[in-house]
């Protein structure tokens, strides 16, 4: 372990990887059998899916994100992992969007059967560190221990088989407020594999024996105490770059002692209920799971779906629906999200990762709905031309 | 219901999209025949049987007198009366009529004006007699039919979701038109049901399942000014297919001069 300027601990270092090596990476992980899957840029956006060679890796892109808008353009260099993040995390890798959990058959007798994930081991290529926050926070909903009597055998199959390569952050987006959250822009635990990218290589190391394992079979050359303290530094510049900062401080008092705050109403005629902030965020865990029955009434298929606090459906408990607003709905989400979630899980359900920010159509903060229940009345901003104020 | 399901499929003022769906249905059409009786159903056979029916599906808008008295007559002889589609639904395409001088259309168009019996507005059926459950798209989605089907052909009221087309964008891992384009997509207000069909080939949702069980037309109209769309645009964006759906009529007034 080695220090950095801060004295935090950083990644064991075994080597540098050139920027035109990173393909023995990828061939590595494939022929250990797992299916590889790494950023790719498509329809506007950076999203992950299969890559079988490193020139598949979009080059030179950066995302500028801002409330509401998120645009690709091009950073003029040949750096892989500048773009920081795109819409999805490592949530739909574990957590899926929707599957079938058994299903059922009547044929003369009825029988259930399982549908267990099939076991294939997947690796990702770089997830940021709210990502691997995100997973950390989605264990204790899913993986049996202190908050959880039981294992989603789901999950925790494709926990089991998950591989993840880590790229510490050495750009933010506006968005981003993870260093606020103590949770990046450094990864500190739960990668395999750890990259920091500098000018035409990767810092590299491992923090598993499976990662060990894999770097055994890397091209490495020595890393020197030069290119450790640029990489450490370059992780520090995106952190003091970050220039939203969410004020945590007393928050559960904070949120729960103004559940009738004006806040409320205002944020109310801003969102649209449509449940993006959810979907995106890393550790959202709600879903609903209905039966789906074949049309010749053979079979049917138990189904697990993300579901999201913005639809009816979720606040419809025992013929009474309890969050029938806008209002209800957004500050269900809200003190869920950064108040509740600590009493149920001792950690906060945000990590920081600002997508919820980004990818909310009409470009919602949170930390402006927090911080304008925090301000006092006269520093608060209001929001949004009314119709009426027509130009 | 016990034994064998009585269904009915009725058509009003309509394109017939929605009942090709049914007809599309192929193999399981067949499977449903097999479980349940077609009692009427001119689009797919001339052999028509008299209600009671257990349930009528509905295709099209209330759009002359002769069609209010027949909504009437199809409720009285059904247990279950599901609307199909934006004309049953919410008035359709052709409720546009809805907000100029029908008259005026009327004298323009026909020869024989006096021949026309139309009536001044096209309405959705729930505005004349009581529908127990609502099928929306432009036209319906064929994996929706089929699971209403199955639902009610296993005795369980069917499962119609109300939530925005995003959050099945999400599921499927869509990029976002909006967000990352610009886009004018009215998917946040708009109902599921199509499998986020636009947004998977890259192009804003207008809206052809109707408005959502609960969203927010007022505020999506204001992202799209800001977006640079004018009050005209943001009104012809609200008042196209369901136009005359409460929420997107209500959406779309607001930004009228
Ligand atoms: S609440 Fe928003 S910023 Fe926080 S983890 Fe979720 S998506 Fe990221
Ligand atoms: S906060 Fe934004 S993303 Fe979330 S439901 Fe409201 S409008 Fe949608
Ligand atoms: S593309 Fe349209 S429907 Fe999809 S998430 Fe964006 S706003 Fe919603
Ligand atoms: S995305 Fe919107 S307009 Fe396109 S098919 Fe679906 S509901 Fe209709």
């Amino acid at each position: 372990m080695l220090g950095t300027a801060k004295g935090e601990p950083v990644m064991s270092v075994a080597g540098l990887l050139k920027r035109d090596q990173l393909d023995v990476l990828i061939q590595t992980l494939r022929a250990r059998g797992y299916r590889v899957v790494g950023p790719r840029a498509k329809s506007g956006a950076i999203v992950y899916d299969e890559v079988s060679r490193a020139d598949e890796l979009p080059v030179g892109l950066v995302s500028v994100q801002e409330p509401g808008r998120y645009r690709l353009e091009d950073s003029g260099n040949g750096r892989l992992f500048d773009y920081v993040h795109g819409p999805e995390s490592l949530k739909r890798f574990l957590f899926a969007p929707q599957e079938t959990l058994w299903t059922v058959e009547q044929n003369g007798e009825v029988r259930f059967k399982e549908t267990l994930p099939e076991i294939r081991p997947l690796a990702v290529i770089g997830a940021r560190a709210c990502d691997l926050a995100g997973v950390s926070v989605q264990d204790r909903t899913f993986l049996k221990g202190r908050y959880n009597d039981f294992s989603d055998p789901y999950y925790a199959t494709r926990r089991e088989n998950l591989f993840i390569v880590a790229v510490h952050c050495t750009r933010s987006a506006a968005t981003c407020f993870c260093a606020s959250m103590n949770t990046g822009p450094r990864a500190r635990e739960g990668y395999d594999i750890a990259l920091t990218e500098l000018e035409d290589a990767f810092l590299v190391g491992a923090g598993s024996a499976a990662g060990e394992a894999v770097l055994a079979d890397l091209p490495l050359q020595p890393a020197h105490e030069g290119e450790i303290t640029q990489a450490a530094q370059a992780i520090d510049a995106a952190a003091r770059s970050q220039t939203r900062r969410l004020d945590t401080e007393n928050i559960q008092a904070l949120l729960f002692n103004n559940l009738e705050h004006p806040r409320w109403d205002d944020v109310a005629e801003r969102c649209l209920s449509c449940g993006n902030c959810t979907l995106v965020c890393p550790t959202c865990f709600c879903h609903r799971e209905t039966d789906v029955a074949s049309l010749d009434g053979k079979e049917s298929g138990h189904q697990r779906q993300w579901d999201s606090c913005f639809t009816l459906e979720h606040g419809y408990l025992h013929g009474a629906q309890i969050r029938p607003q806008i209002r209800h709905r957004y500050r269900q989400w809200l003190t869920h999200k950064l108040a509740a979630w600590i009493e149920q899980f001792g950690v906060s359900g945000c990590v920081g990762c600002g997508r919820c920010i980004t990818w909310c159509p009409t470009g919602i903060d949170l930390i402006e709905e927090v911080n304008a229940i925090r301000l006092p009345a006269a520093l608060r901003r209001r929001h949004g031309a009314q119709p009426e104020a027509k130009t | 219901m016990t034994g064998r399901l009585r269904i009915a499929v009725h058509k009003f003022a309509s394109c017939d999209g929605c009942q090709i769906q049914f007809l599309n249905l192929e193999q399981d059409l067949l499977t449903l025949a097999s479980r349940a009786e077609i009692a009427h159903f001119t689009e797919a056979s001339s052999v028509t049987q008299p209600g009671p029916y257990d349930v009528s599906f509905v295709e099209g808008s209330i759009s002359t007198s002769a069609d209010l008295q027949r909504i009437r007559e199809i409720r009285a002889a059904s247990r279950l009366l599901i609307t199909i589609g934006a004309c049953a639904t919410a008035g359709g395409l052709q409720a546009l009529r809805n907000w100029k001088d029908h008259d005026e259309f009327v004298r323009a168009i026909y020869a024989r004006p006096e021949y026309i019996d139309s009536l001044a507005r096209s309405t959705p059926v729930s505005e004349h007699v009581k529908v127990d459950a609502e099928l929306w798209g432009c036209p319906i989605d064929q994996r929706q039919l089929k699971r209403v089907l199955s639902d009610l052909l296993a005795r369980v009221a069917p499962r119609i979701p109300g939530e925005s087309v995003c959050l099945e964008c999400k599921r499927a891992g869509h990029v976002c038109v909006l967000v990352a384009k610009g886009e004018p997509c009215l998917g946040p207000v708009t109902r599921t049901g199509c499998g986020a069909l636009c947004p998977r080939y890259e192009r804003d949702c207008y809206g052809c399942f109707g408005p959502q069980e609960d969203g927010n037309t007022l505020a999506l109209g204001r992202r799209f000014r800001e977006l640079g769309l004018s009050d005209e645009d943001v009104v012809r964006r609200l008042r196209f297919i369901n136009g005359w759906a409460p929420a997107f009529r209500a959406g779309a007034q607001a930004w009228e001069k």
